[in-house]
């Protein structure tokens, strides 16, 4: 069980987040839902643990994963060691099917660089469920790309969320992307931002 | 034209000899400035007699363990220096006194300090290095990347597989630049502490012929360590150069 008790969270004077709390249960999707600037991010990057200085709490698996608007990789490291150093535990054998599984079969010892932008984002979700994390968080992964690209990226993760089945975080501003991936939708508004409930969301979206 | 890079250089150092040849022409005193063939006898010489090998090796090992130990501290405190401004903040004053104080008062102090031993003498050599490095590294260490920081926070790589797959290549270019200006300012200050207080090495044998103004000796011994640093730009660090850049290239 994943749960995120943040009471509040200030940058500097300014409170951007109140009260947010909710939990995602063992394979449950979850997608966060708001305009661009109301603290999203910020909510998904205290549940990564990456950012630490807030007020509250979060309870999360030591096995987690994410996957971030740009694809994130070693660029000065090989297409294959990019999932072998980031999951050590792995071994050559099921990061080459991981590789395989998302088109990349044979690129083992291509770096990044010499990937299309395509190429290198199925890389980053490769690298997101090789380790088969229990909890992965998305920050808006499918934003800056084309309709066409965004389509194939979307197909891609629906299929591995399906097969992978962790408790997922999927940070978004697009209602239609949200209604897809996730089996419940959580939606940030105000200032500072808090959580609607889950009635008043309807008539405000 | 990509013969003609590659031959520049080769022009250039022609080039030197060419005016050395002339100016020892013009002098036409040997014991002010020989010619260059006339260095080939003493130095077969000396090279025979193993003084040369021994006190060049006595010199390259002090360069190699100050330089170790200037780039591996310089990049630590670099690092940590550019990552955490409050740190930055409280050393930045050490680091700006350390970079103005002259090698020379370092050396002495060392020795007064310490005594003319091995110690004073490698520790003297580091602590003027070590600035440096550090400044460089810090200009690095800013430029880090935080979404490959958060990313590796989130999947709890090793201490020891993000620094070296996620930090120090990003840091590459920076350690380079410290490592080359790094060998060349060593091996310089190197010759300034075996000049003033060590029995053996180049600088320690620069003083003896100095004393006996011996000008041929002089050049023998400075063009044989900048013959061998010459060596390890090619054969070390130009190859590790080209390898770590490799990724770039592809």
């Amino acid at each position: 069980m994943i749960r995120a008790d943040i009471t509040a969270k200030f940058f500097g004077d300014q409170q951007v987040l109140g009260p947010v709390r909710f939990d995602i249960r063992p394979g449950e999707t979850v997608a966060l839902l708001g305009p661009s600037g109301i603290g999203k991010s910020t909510v998904l990057r205290i549940l990564a643990g990456i950012d630490t200085r807030f007020e509250g709490t979060v309870t999360r698996p030591d096995n987690m994963a994410i996957v971030f608007q740009e694809p994130t990789l070693l660029p000065w490291r090989s297409a294959l060691d990019n999932l072998l150093i980031v999951r050590p535990t792995l071994g050559a054998e099921a990061a080459r099917a991981a590789l395989a599984r998302v088109g990349l079969a044979g690129r083992d010892d291509a770096f990044p660089g010499q990937l299309s932008l395509g190429q290198q984002r199925r890389l980053a979700l490769a690298r997101a469920f090789a380790g088969a994390p229990e909890f992965l968080v998305m920050d808006e992964p499918f934003v800056s790309l084309d309709p066409e690209m965004a389509e194939q990226m979307l197909t891609l993760t629906e299929a591995l969320i399906a097969e992978a089945k962790p408790a997922t975080l999927f940070v978004t501003h697009a209602r239609a992307e949200a209604d897809r991936l996730a089996d419940r939708t959580l939606v940030l508004s105000g200032k500072p931002a808090t959580l609607l409930d889950e009635d008043a969301e309807h008539d405000v979206l | 034209m990509k013969d003609m890079h590659a031959v520049t250089p080769i022009l250039s150092i022609i080039g030197l000899f060419l005016l050395w040849i002339l100016s020892a022409t013009l002098t036409a005193d040997p014991t002010v400035l020989p010619q260059p063939w006339a260095l080939i006898g003493p130095a077969t010489r000396e090279i025979g007699s193993g003084e040369l090998p021994f006190h060049l090796g006595a010199t390259l090992l002090r360069v190699i363990w100050a330089f170790a130990l200037a780039m591996f501290i310089g990049i630590a405190l670099g690092l940590a220096m550019g990552r955490s401004e409050a740190l930055n903040r409280w050393l930045d004053p050490w680091l700006v006194i350390f970079l103005n104080l002259p090698a020379l008062v370092l050396i002495v102090l060392c020795y007064l300090w310490i005594g003319l031993n091995e110690t004073a003498a490698i520790l003297a050599v580091t602590l003027n290095k070590i600035p440096n490095v550090a400044t460089v590294i810090r200009e690095g260490a800013r430029a880090l990347d935080p979404d490959l920081d958060a990313m590796a926070r989130v999947y709890r790589m090793s201490w020891l597989a993000r620094m070296r797959h996620v930090t120090l290549p990003q840091l590459a270019p920076f350690i380079t630049a410290a490592a080359r200006s790094g060998v060349a300012v060593i091996w310089k200050i190197v010759l300034v502490v075996e000049f003033l207080g060590r029995s053996n090495g180049v600088g320690f044998q620069i003083h003896l012929y100095f004393q006996l103004f011996d000008v041929a000796m002089v050049l023998v011994y400075a063009l044989s360590f900048i013959a061998v640093m010459l060596a390890v730009e090619w054969l070390v660090l130009q190859p590790w150069e080209r390898r770590i850049r490799r990724w770039r290239a592809a």
